[in-house]
């Protein structure tokens, strides 16, 4: 467990890479555009990347830095890069029909954030200093998750919905970076693998809806009801 | 000797998925299908048989084959074969002779995923096959390209994947507790979490469990995370919706289980065993409603599921000899019942040209033989006697009527009841309402979509009249290896 000997400027570089993170996922909540959506997302996987290589650097985990590189790599740009494509082939430049603006959801957002501290805390038996940085890696953990399937409730294009699950992903690799680092390196590239299968198998169900169903929008998605 | 079966097993759904992709021919790829299909049935029972003598372990402690492991086998296996028998009827119903190749090498990709979870020694590990099992099943749900199975597909892989990302969660926290004991790196294995849990500090034992209880189970189609199940399993083409309902559901509840395993006997079992119980009791009773009120054939099916698995839920809830034992039948009893019921809805609904139990009339007119056997089968999967759900139930009952969870057993039994009621009052409607007489066409391929309803029904009958000693071994074993033991 490096935690146990982390020392105050490790730690706070930890955490301000983290925190970042999460206020990006608040970028997103609080945008209608969807490409700042995309924009936010490959930042914030840049962030994880540049997280790992810290969390390398400082731990000792050499393995890392091949993580480092693979998250940047696919998160930072192939991701994005289909995600993209997959906007430009909708023709949507944002989400019309949200549910709750953005200002609404920004507020359920930061509620929910300290609903994760209230978790997180009591979570968490380590003492300081290491204590500080695993409660914030809880915290930053299940209150992107909370986002994410924030986001997910209240937008109805299919792309938000797809970054609201890559949300989900991300607040788990971001925080599996610093309380477990030493998870076994092949678990994680397949996992980082698995993503990029995921997105493609959405970009395919995306177009199958637009010819089959008529539409992306999952409010208009009705048919089966009971 | 355990090698090569592990082998076949293996290799036999790659091949089918190989000669169907690759030769492009949609007869090759059906008898391909069949053929894998029955060489993993023929394979899992010896399996299971070798596990009794041990858990195998492969491929550097990445695959292990053990007895619970091997009866999720045996019952995926099962499925697999009866469903690729009645797709060879069933598909060619559809007239897409050019799409048939890419789907029987998506259905042996299906089984092959929920087969692999099942001998997955890591929890990690297990978690990607499960999430392939998704990815690759989503295309089956939507095969008939329609907006209907279109929208389903999109929900199922929407739900599922959120649901199953809570799941990962779970397991990054499982293994950030085991660190505190094993040291900063070690293999997730089943073995290192259940021997490093009772050190975990428990709070965190217990988000973890849940997590990975609301993941899979959203997988597993426990209410309120069952939503996606009705509308994949009503939407997609009868083989598959067996698939879904009697393989897939039970490779995730095989998740549940071993997390139950391991968090039995720490100062959290209680907790988690509750929390299993109240999910099934959720599940069973919405299920239920949703079964008097049910308008579509497939849905009424799919609810069912619903039912069942929360019954396996409360079964591995109340624990014991008797609740594990009850649940394992269960999830074999399932397999079998759902699969002749899916069977007979599919074999209806081509008949009939409609989705609607309203528009089914005068089954036995239409189909004399393999009607009966849909019939029976309702019976059967009502809960009624002589047939195999009937015991499951029953020790599932026995269990929970004796330990602490006892307002439970009470409010399944009341359940039951209505279930009964209801399930049956939509046959009746279907077999002796009065309605005027209506042209229905006949079907062909009758062999082949009727034959895997008899292999269905004869065993569930079997099962139901003689509780196979050989069984029981298998669940005390699994329940001193895996579930940790009485308590």
């Amino acid at each position: 467990m490096f935690l146990a000997h982390v020392t105050p400027l490790q730690a706070s570089i930890f955490s301000s890479l983290a925190i970042v993170s999460l206020l990006l996922t608040f970028v997103m909540l609080g945008s209608h555009w969807l490409r700042n959506y995309v924009y936010a997302f490959a930042a914030q996987s840049w962030l994880i990347a540049a997280l790992s290589a810290a969390v390398a650097y400082f731990g000792g985990y050499r393995e890392l830095y091949a993580i480092a590189v693979l998250t940047a790599l696919f998160r930072g740009l192939v991701l994005p890069l289909l995600l993209m494509r997959i906007v430009d082939r909708l023709h949507v430049k944002r989400e019309i029909h949200a549910i709750l603006q953005p200002s609404s959801s920004l507020v359920i957002g930061a509620l929910v954030v300290m609903f994760a501290f209230v978790i997180s805390n009591h979570m968490n038996q380590q003492a300081l200093p290491a204590g500080r940085v695993v409660v914030l890696a809880l915290t930053i953990m299940l209150s992107m998750k909370f986002l994410g399937f924030l986001m997910l409730a209240v937008r109805d294009e299919a792309i938000s919905q797809i970054l609201g699950l890559l949300v989900l992903e991300n607040g788990i690799f971001l925080g599996s970076q610093i309380l477990v680092p030493g998870m076994p390196l092949l678990i994680e590239i397949v996992i980082l693998f698995d993503l990029l299968i995921v997105v493609a198998c959405f970009g395919m169900l995306v177009r199958f809806l637009v010819v089959h169903a008529g539409t992306t929008s999952s409010r208009q998605l009705t048919r089966l009801v009971g | 000797m355990t090698q090569p079966l592990l082998l076949i097993l293996f290799l036999a759904p790659l091949g089918a998925i190989a000669l169907s992709l690759g030769l492009r021919h949609a007869r090759v790829a059906e008898y391909a299908t069949v053929i894998a299909a029955l060489a993993d049935l023929v394979v899992s029972v010896p399996l299971l048989a070798r596990t009794l003598r041990g858990s195998v372990i492969e491929g550097h402690n990445y695959v292990q084959l053990d007895t619970l492991g091997a009866w999720v086998i045996v019952c995926v296996s099962i499925v697999y074969a009866l469903s690729s028998i009645y797709a060879v009827g069933y598909m060619r119903l559809l007239n897409e002779e050019h799409r048939l190749p890419l789907f029987y090498g998506l259905f042996s990709g299906f089984a092959f995923t929920m087969l692999a979870a099942c001998v997955m020694n890591n929890a990690g590990v297990f978690w990607i096959a499960i999430e392939l099992t998704t990815l690759i099943s989503t295309f089956l749900v939507g095969f008939e390209q329609e907006a209907e199975s279109t929208e389903a597909a999109w929900k199922y892989i929407v739900v599922v994947s959120g649901g199953i990302s809570l799941a990962l969660l779970g397991t990054v926290l499982f293994y950030w507790g085991g660190s505190f004991v094993l040291g900063p790196s070690y293999a997730m294995t089943w073995a290192a979490l259940r021997q490093s849990a009772p050190h975990v500090y428990p709070p965190l034992l217990l988000v973890s469990f849940l997590l990975v209880l609301v993941g899979y189970g959203t997988k597993a189609g426990l209410a309120p995370m069952h939503t996606w199940l009705p509308d994949a399993h009503s939407e997609s083409p009868a083989p598959v919706s067996a698939m879904l309902s009697g393989a897939l559901l039970n490779t995730s509840m095989l998740g549940i289980a071993r997390f139950l395993g391991v968090v039995n006997g720490t100062s959290v079992s209680r907790f988690a065993h509750s929390a299993v119980v109240g999910f099934g009791i959720f599940s069973f009773a919405l299920a239920s409603l949703f079964i008097v009120r049910q308008t579509g054939i497939k849905r009424l099916m799919a609810y069912s599921s619903v039912e069942h698995i929360g019954v396996q839920a409360l079964g591995l809830g109340f624990g014991g000899i008797l609740g594990i034992a009850g649940a394992l039948y269960h999830m074999l009893n399932h397999s079998l019942n759902k699969s002749l019921m899916f069977f007979g809805a599919g074999n209806a609904m081509r008949a009939y040209g409609t989705k609607e139990i309203s528009g089914i009339r005068h089954v036995l007119k239409t189909f004399p033989v393999s009607g009966i056997l849909w019939l029976l089968g309702a019976v059967g999967i009502a809960g009624a006697p002589p047939f195999a759900l009937f015991l499951s139930e029953f020790t599932i009952l026995r269990a929970g009527i004796n330990g602490r969870y006892r307002w439970a057993a009470i409010v399944f039994v009341f359940f039951l009841i209505v279930i009964f009621v209801g399930f049956l009052a939509h046959f009746r409607a279907m077999y002796f309402d009065d309605a005027p007489e209506q042209e229905i066409p006949r079907l062909t391929g009758t062999v082949w979509r009727t034959l895997p309803m008899w292999l269905a029904f004869l065993p569930l009958l079997a099962l139901g009249l003689w509780w196979p000693q050989g069984l029981w071994d298998v669940f005390t074993k699994i329940t001193l290896d895996v579930m940790g033991g009485v308590r």
